[in-house]
């Protein structure tokens, strides 16, 4: 991906790595979640605490991180732990006619206990109070610092066992933070988990930083900085914040979305007379090869889910609409959107079947979701500007970004409307999320 | 990939600096400026660092040249009212100066979608400059920047705010 030419930059950055700060993260910089609503009918389901390995574990809480994943997804409605008659940690002391008398289908019990090799193990069981079946159990090591993310990985196994979709609360999220007031702004790209819990800055700019986008393993963002005066988009590697400028050309370097096999981008360019439209650019051999040529605006391309097309917007006819177009020589655009005077942003689903977009809803932007079989569109935000649409990796949730009394915030909503949460920042503006693929 | 993934362990290894490697990083400081408001004249605004470039006292101050924001209506880059103005005068100011330059910077307001955004603030940027070449400026003096919504002028989510905001800002860059 790096050649020759670009190792000056990155030793640059390598060498201002030991001049950035070694600050903590303020903790308050935190998002707090909140659910905005659930299912009409959750599961009811225990969350019994583990055992803890102090001070191995940190003090982490193991279960207070499973129940608030499972409450934060709107399907569950968790036991307070002060009604809980007794707190076993094993199945075999679990009385499962207690636990249904009062009112739970499900129980977990679990139990954090240090190795012989230093690592923390957490083990789970989960049953199921009406057949009184052991479903799950399982053992997730690790480090101190991977503890939490061993209880994301309960919630995952949990909710699948239950909902029969894989759980994506094991995965992370980028977004752009946003700090002080126009004019002097200070832009900072934050990586964090899907809670908001562990945010980490991976780049900070006084100028402005914008479309962060995963590749699909999970270890490279690429996005769009203005630093210098102008855009350039950046690739960077999340490990260790490894960056590399792919592209710096005259007018508009936008958009960036990396091909399924992480080999390509998809960005658009302006060029000096400021006419964007869509490019491919292989990363290892820097070819880029222009896919549309059009007056109008073509952008904010992403690739299908079998990485042979793009969905695009673009305002060629009036307004922007979504189209997509094969990335062969000569493939034509074809309109995909039809329903509002304003499309755009568009997003596929994992398994290729939805395209989540930015629809104009009367006077409000909202986020909706076509099927891209039957073309039916549902709108699944309920905010004014609500923008920035993005995936879960298990295709149940979106993303996005909105406003709240004058306030950003993240929200999250399932594809079926039916669930949502919140994220509040309460420190600057948090946009442009998104949900970052499953991590092995 | 492979082989650059191996050699950067190794660097940051032989650098020693694994320990720090999870800090944020910092674009090049020698192109990250301090932010400046064009409308302030220069004042009250933070300006640690030795670039000046984009100091509004750059150039010139008298009569209309002094105004240096052209504003838009929603959905438009038609530049009208006072906007024809002050390009024509810029226009002229730099058809007799061959050697100054200036870069177009185009804004748009908040509603909408960012990159969508920011093709429509290169769309009015390249309107400024199309009328300033028809008035006398070359392609050499004129460099265009498309911000979109990212760096409004003003905060709020009201139509005062973002009639401040759908812009575009001359800077001179000498």
């Amino acid at each position: 991906m790096v050649k020759a030419a670009r190792l000056t930059a990155w030793i640059r950055s390598l060498v201002l790595v030991p001049l950035a700060a070694c600050v903590a993260w303020p903790a308050h910089a935190q998002l707090q979640v909140d659910i905005l609503q659930g299912v009409t009918d959750p599961i009811p389901i225990a969350i019994v605490p583990f055992t803890k390995a102090s001070p191995a574990d940190g003090g982490l809480d193991v279960a207070d991180v499973v129940q608030k994943d499972l409450a934060s997804s709107g399907r569950f409605k968790t036991m307070p732990r002060t009604q809980m008659r007794n707190q076993p940690t094993r199945s075999q002391d679990v009385i499962l006619a207690d636990w249904k008398a009062d009112g739970n289908d499900y129980v977990v019990v679990g139990r954090v206990s240090t190795l012989a090799d230093g690592q923390l193990a957490v083990d789970y069981e989960l049953m199921n109070t009406l057949t009184g079946q052991t479903m799950g159990s399982q053992r997730f090591t690790g480090t101190q610092n991977a503890l939490r993310n061993a209880a994301h990985r309960v919630s995952d196994a949990v909710y699948e066992k239950i909902v029969g979709i894989r759980g994506a609360f094991a995965t992370r999220i980028v977004y752009v933070l946003v700090e002080g007031q126009p004019p002097t702004q200070n832009y900072k790209l934050i990586v964090a988990d899907t809670d908001g819990e562990n945010p980490r800055p991976v780049l900070e700019s006084r100028f402005p930083l914008m479309s962060p986008t995963w590749s699909s393993d999970g270890q490279w963002l690429a996005y769009v900085s203005f630093e210098g005066r102008h855009s350039s988009v950046f690739v960077q590697r999340v490990r260790d914040g490894q960056r590399s400028r792919v592209s710096a050309r005259a007018g508009i370097n936008g958009a960036p979305t990396f091909s399924p096999d992480g080999k390509k981008l998809a960005l658009t360019l302006g060029g000096t007379n400021g006419n964007p439209d869509i490019y491919t650019l292989d990363l290892q051999s820097q070819a880029l090869v222009r896919i549309t040529d059009d007056p109008a605006i073509d952008t904010e391309a992403v690739w299908a889910a079998d990485g042979q097309s793009l969905f695009f917007t673009s305002d060629r006819a009036g307004g922007p609409q979504i189209y997509q177009i094969g990335i062969r020589p000569g493939d034509k655009p074809k309109r995909v959107t039809f329903g509002s005077t304003y499309n755009a942003r568009p997003r596929v689903s994992p398994d290729g079947t939805l395209l989540a977009m930015v629809t104009l809803d009367g006077n409000n932007y909202r986020i909706g979701v076509q099927d891209l079989k039957s073309g039916a569109v549902k709108v699944l935000s309920k905010g004014r500007q609500d923008e920035s649409p993005s995936f879960a990796p298990n295709g149940a949730m979106v993303i996005y970004s909105g406003s709240d009394s004058g306030r950003s915030v993240l929200a999250t909503v399932s594809v079926d409307g039916l669930t949502g949460m919140r994220l509040k920042s309460d420190q600057g503006q948090v946009r442009e999320p998104v949900w970052g693929p499953f991590v092995q | 990939m492979r082989k650059s993934l191996v050699l950067l362990i190794v660097m940051l290894a032989a650098i020693g600096l694994g320990a720090c490697g999870k800090k944020p990083v910092k674009p090049d400081e020698s192109s990250q400026q301090t932010t400046q408001d064009p409308n302030a004249n220069g004042a009250g605004v933070g300006s640690a660092n030795a670039d000046s470039s984009d100091d509004t006292t750059q150039g010139p101050l008298e009569g209309l040249l002094a105004k240096r924001t052209i504003y838009f209506d929603f959905d438009s880059s038609e530049i009208r009212g006072e906007g024809t103005d002050i390009v024509a005068a810029h226009a002229k100011y730099l058809a007799q100066r061959g050697g100054m330059k200036v870069r177009l910077e185009g804004h748009t307001d908040e509603r909408g979608s960012r990159e969508y955004n920011i093709g429509l603030g290169e769309r009015r940027a390249q309107a400024v400059r199309r009328a300033l070449l028809l008035q006398g400026a070359t392609e050499a003096q004129l460099s265009t920047v498309s911000y979109g919504e990212e760096r409004p002028a003003a905060a709020g989510s009201d139509e005062a705010a973002w009639a401040k905001n759908r812009r575009v800002e001359i800077v001179y860059l000498q």
